[in-house]
């Protein structure tokens, strides 16, 4: 549903969105880059077990919750991407320990 | 180590100019905020932007904040990004964790400049991945560079959405189309504060310059739309809305909801400020006096959590509390506090007029304040509002035992988005007065920690 702007100069940092290799702009947060790549839902509601997504992308909402660099629980609208980043679905609730 | 002055809450336009003039006045102080740069939601990524090509589409309003984030980063005031405050303590204490560890600020005054949320638009489907606000969209575009493509439409009111859209599109990005929800009949109420919003009359000139870019790019612009629908096996994939009570379906990627903003009051309902209901902007506010001062002694508000003014007045509300404070801790006196004040006051109010007239106009539609039975009002615990009314019917007089009855407001983003829908509901459903009615009890943390981050907390980083 987006794409990056043609004449955009920042520069790219390669991310794992669910272990697929995607290139995205440096700034951009976790959870812009599981739109880039297309990822449709980022996880499951617990309570419901619906698929869902970032709704707000400011850190209002917790729809974005992922694991991120195996890190469970991650709001990912507020996480910046880093080169190598392992971005991943959370499914249902996190588990401990 | 020792107490700074001032202690900032937020790094969006009132936080940034507050940190700002506070220095300048001798104070110290120290601003800390969620995101990774300074600007706060609407000056996102700005420092980037130039450098980017992203500037140029969001235009000169976007690009004034440039000029606030430098003044600030030349400040020296201390600045904490990737702090979320999670608890705030009258003495002047606050709470915060870096995702890693929590810190323990203290401060002789506090000033909460947190900004405002998109209010909730709870419409059938609003749960579905490829639905999110106007707002996000535009947070991608200032930090991600993107732009929407085919199939993507806009639905709501106010002026964020028609802005959006002309950024967009001068970005060479695509709009589907705009379902215009703004109510029919609000001209009516608005109309008797149209000369007050002609001594704003560049606001409105913008406004129309936005609505002549999309005829321009041929994005159609249906209005009066009554209802709104999202529809998708696990994914948005069209989108209904009803016109004179005719419904119409159109195939859709993505739909960007927007029915203007409302205060962020999480932090200071945690704090205890007094908060009253306002019926024309429909929300709750802290009370403050003119400098932004709450009733809490150690407590000052500035911008759009105090109450919607926009991006510009916040500017102008951050330095008068910083005034207030610097006056209030005996740095600068009374008569020097009111002559660097007079030049705000007088600024503030050129950018007010036309606010009432806002308010009236983009007022949002009854059932969006009070949704039909089967509409998901919480997101987090896939609550409805019709529970919501069962939990009225066997005895909930508000929005606490609401909570305890069905789960609403007891999720992650703790009643963040479900609040004032909650609220209304139940008002609605007791004939009640939403401020009568009130809003959920806010409780620390404000923000989920892990138990990590509280054992690790470090009470002498600070």
């Amino acid at each position: 549903m987006f794409r990056r702007l043609p004449e955009d100069a920042r520069a790219l940092v390669t991310v794992e969105v669910e272990g697929r290799a995607v290139a995205v702009p440096a700034g951009s947060s976790a959870a812009a880059a599981a739109l880039i790549a297309k990822l449709g839902y980022t996880r499951t509601s617990p309570a419901t077990g619906e698929k869902r997504a970032g709704y707000c992308f400011m850190g209002v909402c917790f729809d974005c919750l992922m694991v991120i660099d195996g890190e469970p629980s991650q709001q990912a609208c507020l996480v910046t991407v880093r080169e190598g980043m392992r971005i991943e679905r959370q499914l249902g609730a996190r588990r401990l320990g | 180590m020792s107490p700074v002055d001032l202690a900032v809450i937020g790094a969006g336009p009132a936080g940034l100019a507050a940190a700002t003039e506070a220095v300048a006045l001798g104070l110290s102080v120290a601003v800390l905020d969620e995101q990774a740069e300074p600007g706060g939601q609407i000056y996102r990524g700005v420092e980037r932007a130039e450098t980017t090509g992203a500037a140029a589409a969001l235009g000169p309003d976007y690009r004034h904040g440039l000029a606030l984030v430098a003044a600030f980063r030349a400040s020296g005031a201390s600045y904490l990004p990737r702090h979320r405050a999670w608890q705030l303590e009258r003495d002047g204490r606050i709470f915060a964790s870096d995702g890693e560890r929590s810190v323990e600020l203290r401060a002789h005054r506090i000033l909460v400049a947190i900004g405002a949320l998109e209010r909730p638009v709870p419409v059938r489907g609003w749960t579905l991945p490829g639905v999110m606000t106007v707002g996000a969209a535009q947070i991608l575009l200032k930090t991600a560079g993107l732009v929407p493509e085919s199939g993507v439409w806009i639905a709501g009111s106010g002026p964020l959405p028609l802005l959006y859209a002309s950024q967009v599109l001068r970005a060479g990005g695509r709009i589907a189309g705009f379902l215009d929800t703004a109510v029919a009949q609000n001209w009516r109420r608005a109309l008797p504060y149209l000369p007050g919003a002609l001594w704003n009359w560049r606001y409105l000139e913008k406004g129309l310059g936005y609505l002549a870019a999309l005829r321009r790019a041929g994005v159609p612009r249906i209005r009066h739309v009554e209802a709104i629908e999202a529809r998708g096996d696990g994914h948005l994939s069209t989108v209904r809305f009803q016109v004179r009570g005719a419904w119409e379906e159109v195939p859709a990627t993505g739909l960007l909801l927007h029915e203007g903003v409302v205060p962020n009051v999480h932090i200071t309902m945690a704090a205890g400020c007094a908060h009253n209901w306002d019926p024309v902007q429909r929300c709750f506010r802290p009370v403050l006096d003119a400098w932004g001062r709450s009733d809490q002694p150690t407590i000052l508000v500035a911008g759009d959590c105090g109450g919607i003014g926009g991006a510009a007045a916040a500017e102008h509300r951050g330095r008068l509390a910083a005034l207030a404070a610097a006056a209030d801790l005996g740095m600068i006196d009374e008569a020097t506090r009111d002559r660097r004040a007079a030049l705000q006051w007088r600024a503030l109010r050129r950018h007010q007029p036309i606010r009432p007239f806002l308010d009236r106009l983009y007022a949002p539609r009854a059932a969006l304040l009070a949704p039909e039975d089967d509409v998901v009002v919480c997101r987090c615990e896939g609550v409805t509002a019709g529970r919501i009314r069962e939990a009225v019917r066997i005895g909930a007089l508000g929005p606490n035992q609401a909570k305890s009855f069905t789960r609403a407001g007891m999720g992650p983003c703790q009643g963040r988005l479900c609040g004032l829908t909650v609220t209304e509901t139940i008002a609605a459903a007791r004939q009640a007065d939403p401020g009568e009615v009130g809003f959920f009890r806010v409780r620390p943390p404000l923000k989920p920690i892990t138990l990590g981050e509280l054992a690790a907390l470090d009470q002498d980083a600070a």
